[in-house]
């Protein structure tokens, strides 16, 4: 019993950070119809910023905020120069330049940064809660939390405010939006800002329990994509859920079954989701976009 | 049009013809300095510039000085043969080293044979050296020695019941597959056996199945980057007090840094180079590996690691064949190489024979314990 | 949104080339349009033996040739059908692999080929009906699943694949084939002339499959779904023959990468070596064989290049791919084509 417990807890914080990247994808998604593979690099923005400025004696809270603030920045500018120059291209074509992208900030970060791997104490310590026969770290906690939160924000702010809705309506007409008089290249920034904010802020969480280093953005992109269309792209909910599944399935499969095939299952049950269930667990149709 | 195009391509990839050669020993160096091998591929060729410069600052070697060229193969087999290539044919160089891992070192090794050129491979698998190929040789030691060594350190305590948790990244599965081979010539049983993928951020359900193993007495973590770290943190927490082994592959002071507090009472195989001041005033390696660190410090500022100081050896070792040789002729400095003897590096005592390319025993690994963030040697 | 995206720009794309196609007609019309580009390619093969000063050119050649023929099997799945696959390493991998372990069970090399080829265009063909009904990043998430269980299947069967650390291949060398004819050549450049051989051998396939009936139904659904199968085609049939198709150019370039290196890992049907392939389609355009020559060209070639600023090869590489991507949206060779022929006109 003790066991599974264990398998749980460990699960729900791994899934708990690819739930927090599917987020950031789900976001963009839903204002520009595009999967932004260079999603990974901003949760290594997030941790490497932070682990730079902690380990030069910036207190924890100034730097979280600051690693979150240079994420956002990064992603404006991604959206500046990358992706609004190719609006109108190919699906194709932006798998590419998203992916293009992704190794362009790689590359930047091993100038910028350095290719060792970082971490920094957890915000609340390092020394293990005990729940029932299970051990958690706090650490894990403050991931559960943030995705959480992450996720109830999101969802408050897409259907409740006015800029929120504004993204919305940029991703499902963007000729119509703007006639009503939305303002879509600020629905844009304003996804792309948060969306890298959101991966930043799961890279800040994450570091102290799955550490950082320069190169870990694509496998973290690839979780959170497959986590994304488990759960059916642009829904937050359905990021929600993909994230925490992966993670569980992941967790039960190294725990129960074999742990060197556990990475294969995740991906043999997105296939069986895409093959019987195309629009993932929470999706809607899609809608062909032309 | 795109004939035209493709034939200016063409031409285009004439021009990167290398500059041509001028009166001076060149040495080669293919090296992961990117990708998922840069922490090794990045201390080794800061190492290699480091003694480059060293090397031609007091004169070269017997007055000729020595031009070091390196290129990253990112740990990439295929991009490594390509460069190796380059190496021997544009570049011209009389000997390389390289192979940050064992995909890209074995892709290479082919060539050194067609080529008669020597090359010290800076990869750990036993498959480089075994069976002999008479142009390639390595300086790490081979993971099947990590095994026994480790192995030999268990039964010394009176345990036997070992627990396997390997990362399935090149480096772990091959020591993995070693430590299975040898556990029954080494007196000991695998009871337990799993594995997690590199950047896996938590194996504590791994961890939770070994720990409840019947009879299980210790536990063995073959693995390098940021996964030993994290099982070594996983087991901490889960709170596991049986005696708990890492593999050379974290043998760094980076690996205390990450595993923090967790890290205390770990054990596992190393090379003199963490120890410098611990090692006694007679010792062979004393010398080099005290030089090695103030240089390697000096240049970077920073600590050398365990796999810098592969590349320290293997340079080392080529620069001495090549004075004792006389000569810059490839075949001349293999022969030089091959009659290493007793050659004292950071890494071991090197002596090489047409039989072993490697030229290190068991006496080269220390076994140390993690003591309050800092290394202790453990008495045998 | 199924990669339909390029819907709109293969119309010119198309013109472009036939208009090529149908100039070169004109001036000889015996030649079909397949051997004519066996000849070119013939010829640009010829010519880089004719300028290559060593050993290492003809090395860095037979990777153009290997990249080219996987890339023209994108360029029948991309270019022709639309259908974006992040996996296609998987079926590269499963050539090389085939060809690497099958002939220490005692079956030679050529026959180990064919065998991982068969096996690809198999496993494509079981699986390209349930992946192939899902369309845009469905596909391209399905593929991808599809190719990381492949890698993952290399990196774990140790005992099968020698694991992450790969396994030697042994087994036929390029220059005993030239030996057989009394051609004595060193082996990267016995390998240069297989190499080109089977690239230009691939292209030609591949435009002539474009100008038959199956092909133009291939184009039709690039096009729309629906209005091909209006037009009587049956969609799921030929894009499952397409994907198969694409399958076997891959896994013959791997059996031929595997040969000429002697040795591979997991990586050659890795996640990465999936994009650098249909970058290499997009970035010199996906629609014609062309454009794969000139994207496999590009991306092998640069890395050579870039070694002087080693640090900054991501970044240049990356740069690279945005900068075309946005720039020439239907990558190099038609961009150059439509710059030829507004300057003509």
């Amino acid at each position: 019993m003790s066991e599974l417990l264990q398998f749980l807890v460990s699960g729900l914080t791994v899934g708990a950070i690819y739930a927090a990247i599917a987020l950031g994808f789900t976001l963009i998604y839903n204002a520009s119809g595009v999967v932004n593979f260079a999603q990974g690099e901003f949760v290594v923005i997030g941790g490497m910023t932070a682990a730079a400025l902690i380990g030069a004696g910036v207190p924890v809270w100034i730097a979280a905020p600051l690693a979150v603030v240079a994420g956002m920045l990064v992603g404006v500018a991604l959206y500046r120069a990358a992706i609004r120059p190719a609006r109108e291209a190919p699906l194709v074509s932006l798998i590419i330049i998203t992916i293009g992208a992704s190794i362009f900030l790689r590359g930047a970060m091993q100038a910028v940064f350095d290719k060792q791997i970082h971490r920094y104490d957890g915000f609340s310590g390092d020394a293990p809660l005990r729940v029932g026969g299970a051990t958690i770290l706090p650490q894990s906690l403050w991931i559960i939390g943030g995705s959480i939160a992450v996720f109830a924000f999101l969802a408050w702010f897409l259907n409740r405010t006015r800029a929120g809705r504004g993204i919305k309506a940029t991703a499902s007409n963007r000729m119509a939006a703007a006639l009503v008089g939305i303002n879509t290249g600020r629905a844009m920034n304003l996804s792309f800002a948060l969306s890298a904010a959101i991966g930043a802020l799961a890279g800040v969480l994450a570091t102290p329990v799955t550490f950082t280093s320069y190169d870990v953005g694509v496998l973290m992109a690839l979780k959170g994509f497959s986590a994304t269309m488990l759960g059916g792209v642009g829904s937050p909910l359905g990021a929600l859920a993909g994230g925490l599944l992966i993670g569980l399935i992941e967790a039960m499969t190294a725990g129960y079954i074999s742990s060197d095939y556990k990475d294969a299952s995740a991906f043999v049950v997105i296939l069986l989701v895409l093959f019987l269930r195309p629009q993932g667990l929470f999706g809607a149709r899609i809608t062909e976009r032309v | 049009m795109t004939r035209q195009a493709v034939a200016a391509g063409i031409s285009a990839l004439a021009l990167l013809a290398g500059a041509p050669a001028l009166a001076e020993i060149r040495i080669g160096a293919s090296l992961a300095i990117t990708g998922p091998a840069a922490f090794l591929g990045d201390p080794e060729a800061k190492t290699l510039e480091m003694l480059v410069e060293e090397l031609n600052a007091s004169g070269g070697i017997n007055g000729e000085e020595v031009e070091l060229i390196v290129y990253d193969d990112g740990a990439d087999p295929n991009k490594a043969r390509t460069f190796a290539t380059r190496l021997i044919e544009e570049d011209e160089v009389v000997a390389v080293i390289g192979g940050s891992s064992t995909g890209a070192t074995m892709a290479m090794a082919p060539l050194f044979a067609d080529y008669e050129i020597p090359f010290i491979s800076l990869a750990g698998a036993v498959v480089i050296i075994d069976p002999v190929q008479e142009f390639v040789f390595k300086t790490p030691h081979t993971d099947r020695m990590a095994c026994e060594k480790i192995f030999a350190d268990i039964t010394s305590r009176g345990l036997s019941r070992v627990g396997l948790i390997s990362g399935t990244g090149g480096f772990g599965a091959s020591m993995r597959e070693q430590c299975l081979s040898v556990a029954e010539a080494s007196g000991v049983e695998i009871v337990a056996d799993e594995s997690y993928g590199g950047s896996d951020s938590d194996m504590t359900p791994q961890l939770t199945n070994i720990a409840a193993t019947d009879g299980i007495e210790a536990i063995v973590n073959p693995g390098f980057g940021q996964g030993p770290a994290v099982v070594t943190r996983n087991y901490a927490q889960l709170g596991l007090d049986l005696p708990f082994y890492q593999s050379h592959g974290v043998a760094s002071d980076e690996f205390i840094k990450l595993a923090g507090d967790s890290a205390n009472g770990v054990r596992l195989p190393a090379t003199p180079l963490l120890i410098p001041d611990q090692l006694a005033e007679d010792d062979v390696q004393r010398q080099p590996v005290q030089d090695y660190i103030a240089a390697y410090e000096e240049a970077y500022g920073e600590k050398p690691s365990t796999f810098g100081g592969y590349a320290y050896d293997a340079f080392h070792l080529l620069v001495d064949a090549i004075e004792r040789a006389g000569s810059t002729d490839p075949v001349e400095i293999r022969d030089a190489l091959e009659a290493t003897e007793g050659h004292a590096g950071v890494t071991g005592v090197y002596s090489f024979s047409p039989e072993d390319h490697m030229g290190l025993d068991l006496s080269a690994f220390r076994i140390l314990e993690i003591e309050d963030g800092g290394w202790t040697p453990v008495e045998q | 949104m199924a990669g339909q995206g390029t819907t709109t720009d293969a119309a010119p794309a198309d013109t472009g080339r036939h208009a090529y196609l149908k100039n070169g007609e004109a001036r000889r019309p015996r030649i079909g349009p397949g051997l004519r580009t066996f000849l070119i390619f013939a010829v640009l093969v010829g010519l880089g033996a004719l300028i290559f000063p060593s050993s290492y050119f003809y090395r860095v050649g037979t990777l153009v040739w290997i990249n080219t023929l996987a890339v023209t099997g994108i360029v029948v799945l991309l270019g022709y059908v639309g259908l974006v696959s992040l996996g296609h390493a998987g079926f590269f991998a499963i050539g090389a692999y085939a060809t690497a372990i099958l002939p220490s069970y005692g079956i030679p090399s050529p026959l180990a080929m064919l065998a991982g080829v068969g096996m690809a265009g198999g496993l494509a063909l079981i699986v390209g009906r349930p992946i192939l009904k899902l369309s845009g990043y469905y596909l391209a998430i399905a593929t991808l699943g599809l190719g990381m269980l492949i890698w993952m299947v290399l990196s774990k069967e140790a005992w099968l694949t020698g694991g992450p650390d790969g396994m030697v291949v042994s087994g036929m060398n390029a220059r005993n084939l030239f030996k057989l004819v009394g051609l004595k050549l060193k082996s990267a450049e016995a390998w240069y002339w297989v190499a080109g051989f089977a690239a230009a051998t691939g292209a030609a396939i591949a435009v002539n499959l474009a100008r038959s009936p199956s092909g133009r139904a291939l184009r039709a659904i690039h096009d729309s779904d629906v209005a091909a199968r209006s037009l009587g085609v049956d969609v799921a049939r030929a894009k499952s023959r397409a994907f198969v198709i694409s399958a076997i150019y891959a896994a013959v370039a791997g059996a031929l990468l595997a040969l000429a290196n002697g040795y591979i890992t997991p990586e050659t049907g890795g996640f990465m070596h999936s994009v650098e392939m249909v970058t290499m389609a997009v970035l010199g355009g996906a629609t014609s064989v062309f454009g794969a020559l000139v994207g496999a060209l590009i991306l092998t070639a640069l890395p050579q290049v870039l070694t002087v600023f080693a640090d900054y090869e991501h970044m240049v590489l990356g740069g690279i791919m945005v900068v075309t991507m946005i720039a020439m949206r239907r990558g190099l060779v038609p961009f150059i084509a439509d710059l030829w022929n507004r300057r003509k006109s």
